[in-house]
């Protein structure tokens, strides 16, 4: 868009971002409200057909199953607005608690140690996803799926090298378990609802996934390399350090939720994790990420994570044979996408 | 700015593995550990015996999923057996029944002297098995297929009667006066599994209710069981069909609220422990490392001196009921990963 005089053929031409929008459009513009209806509607379903998808407790329970995807689908949805997929974060979250389980057991450390050491172990594997990457420029798709295999292999190999069992040993009562279990498994009551402290960290990651997509330059960049990676780099941004960051902040969450799992359940099967990306794809794409990029949100995110929670626990509050999940989330999928399709045309067209 | 600064990323790998290195060196724990493991093996006595028949090359190739800690127990029962019987021991496994035909058909021609397979999609290895035994290869399954091993040509059987375990546990249940149970099935198509609880049904005098849950997504194996026991207060009793299910049970029966016993098929470690520290009810071991050891010494003894056990009946290595009292003593054969 350069700065050329108006052209004088009589119409008024104004630019496109400085058209007034009333704040019905802004609200229909936003990538989240296809994900915010159905959330709605799958809430009311569920309160209609199960009588204890309402109680309180329940409450609790349906957050606790939204967080532990919603952890993962914040940075995945990060990560595909900027035009990518990650196919190994479901295992790469077994891998973090693997590490640290085995890193404090093996070398009979302090449990903060292996915490730690997980962290920058993990943290690497997230840098070598983004840095292949963008030397190879190979399809993220066939990158990650290498990462996935070969993470899956790591796991279940290491694992029965290092341990002698295909699961951990219980470090529940090394020093530091309590404090670490204080930090990323604990739970509190509020008015006897009891809630898990995953439900904080998943806010508190939405909150910060916001501001950066939405308040920093990093945001723009994410967007930026989403829509079109070349044009982006015309102007300046810096693509492949975007992408390994995006790596980075999968990867970081990754430790987070490999931490929980961890915590919560002080012994670790090394098989398990593998089918869990494609939910926190779903989680995304529900909440209303484009496959090709450029567009989403982490709010969206949340409210697909959501969904996701309240779908897989209401069947079972409603008493359903689950059989059936996940024809529902495939149909869930498939209306929200084409939901969000649809409203999008339609902000388009009244532009 | 389209290139990255290698030089940074270099210095950022390195100071990666100093940190780790220092991490390493730096804070320990006096307690747990490692090193508590080796001072407890160092007391163990260690002693290996032999016999003096040929090195045969046995195969064991079963359906177990990667990471499977119940297949693992199996394995090393059979490797044990091996050692004593001096075989080459070979393992594969894959939970496809196409693929774990495949492995049988590998075995087959590479002309091992013995077979062990577990028929738990026994349609798909009939042929397989079938050519094994043209062959001349002996073959014993082990675990699931009793019903079908003497039709396709096999030795024998060694395992639990899934059906019967659960007729035990059904039993065990009213003993302890429960009136609902939940029947969690961490594999949704698992013959096994099915068999299980409807094995718990049959002789469980209250209600059975089946909930299925992801198996390998363990916070969402606590939440649905969670939320299943938030919305029927009524379920005094859980039964999880797999050790590691236990545990997670038990913590969901506390954030829910309930009181119901939680109770599971199989051993492991920290099943032992709860055991006796009373958080879990009971548990029904198969003995899964008798499975792999008879096998082994079987084939061995049909090969030495043409016996067979079991009479073409199958020779069942369960269902034993564990519970506090007998946990104490079976706890460190659960530690070190052989109950």
């Amino acid at each position: 868009m350069s700065s050329t005089a108006p052209p004088s053929d009589g119409v008024d031409h104004v630019d496109e971002r400085l058209l007034r929008t009333t704040p019905l459009k802004k609200l229909l513009a936003r990538p989240e409200l296809g994900s915010v209806v159905g959330a709605i509607a799958v809430f009311a379903f569920f309160a209609v057909v199960a009588d204890s998808f309402l109680k309180p407790s329940s409450l609790g329970t349906v957050l606790y199953a939204a967080s532990t995807i919603g952890i993962m689908a914040v940075p995945v949805a990060l990560l595909m607005i900027g035009g990518e997929f990650d196919l190994s974060a479901g295992v790469l979250v077994t891998s973090s608690a693997l590490v640290s389980s085995m890193f404090s057991y093996q070398m009979t450390a302090n449990v903060w140690v292996g915490v730690g050491v997980s962290l920058l172990v993990t943290l690497a594997i997230g840098a070598f996803n983004g840095f292949m990457l963008t030397r190879t420029k190979l399809p993220s798709f066939i990158i990650t799926l290498g990462t996935f295999l070969m993470l899956t292999g790591l796991n279940l190999g290491l694992t029965k090298l290092i341990s002698g069992t295909v699961s951990t040993k219980s470090i529940a009562d090394m020093e530091g378990f309590p404090s670490a279990k204080k930090l990323f498994a604990s739970e509190w009551t509020i008015g006897g609802v009891e809630f898990k402290v995953t439900i904080l960290w998943w806010l508190a990651l939405v909150a910060l996934a916001t501001w950066i997509l939405l308040r920093t330059r990093f945001g723009n960049w994410i967007f930026a390399v989403g829509g079109g990676a070349d044009a982006a780099r015309a102007v300046g941004v810096p693509v492949y350090r975007t992408k390994i960051g995006l790596y980075m902040g999968v990867a970081f969450c990754a430790w987070i939720s490999g931490q929980h799992l961890l915590f919560s359940f002080d012994v670790v099967q090394s098989g398990e994790g593998v089918g869990n990306e494609l939910i926190y794809i779903i989680a995304a794409v529900i909440g209303g990420c484009l496959i090709t990029g450029g567009y989403g949100s982490a709010i969206g995110s949340a409210v697909g994570a959501l969904i996701f929670g309240m779908t897989s626990k209401g069947i079972v509050y409603a008493e359903w044979n689950p059989d059936w999940f996940k024809f529902f989330l495939g149909a869930m999928l498939l209306l929200a996408t084409l939901l969000n399709a649809w409203i999008r045309k339609r902000v388009e067209a009244t532009k | 700015m389209t290139r990255l600064r290698t030089g940074g990323v270099r210095a950022a790998v390195g100071a990666v593995l100093a940190l780790a290195l220092t991490a390493a060196l730096a804070g320990c724990s006096s307690t747990g550990g490692k090193r508590a493991e080796d001072a407890r093996k160092a007391a163990e006595a260690q002693g290996r015996a032999a016999v003096d028949t040929p090195r045969w090359t046995f195969a064991m190739v079963t359906h177990s999923g990667d990471g499977d800690t119940f297949w693992d127990i199996v394995q090393k029962g059979a490797k044990q057996a091996a050692a004593k019987d001096n075989i080459n021991f070979l393992y594969a496994h894959n939970d496809e029944a196409q693929q774990q035909a495949q492995l049988i058909d590998s075995y087959v021609a590479k002309g091992v002297d013995g077979l062990i397979v577990t028929l738990a999609k026994p349609d798909a290895m009939k042929a397989a098995v079938e050519k094994a035994v043209k062959a001349g290869i002996p073959v014993i399954t082990v675990n699931s297929g009793a019903e079908q091993s003497k039709a396709y040509g096999a030795l024998t059987h060694i395992g639990q009667d899934e059906t019967v375990a659960g007729e035990a546990v059904g039993e065990e249940l009213d003993k302890r006066g429960k009136k609902k149970a939940l029947c969690v099935l961490h594999e949704q198509g698992n013959v096994g599994h099915e068999q299980r609880c409807a094995g718990v049904k049959k002789t469980f005098d209250g209600e059975l209710v089946n909930l299925y849950v992801d198996g390998t997504n363990m916070p969402d194996v606590k939440a649905s069981i969670e939320a299943k026991l938030q919305s029927d207060k009524a379920v005094d009793a859980v039964v999880t069909l797999g050790a590691p299910f236990a545990d997670t049970a038990v913590q969901a029966a506390k954030s829910a609220g309930s009181k119901a016993e939680v109770d599971t098929f199989d051993l492991n470690a920290k099943v032992a422990s709860a055991l006796e520290a009373g958080t879990l009810g009971f548990a029904v071991d198969q003995q899964p490392y008798l499975q792999g050891y008879e096998a082994v010494d079987l084939l061995w003894l049909y090969r030495y001196n043409a016996d067979v056990l079991g009479g073409g009946k199958p020779v069942l290595t369960g269902p034993q009921i564990i519970t506090k009292d007998q946990a104490a003593a079976l706890k460190q054969y659960a530690d070190r990963g052989t109950r």
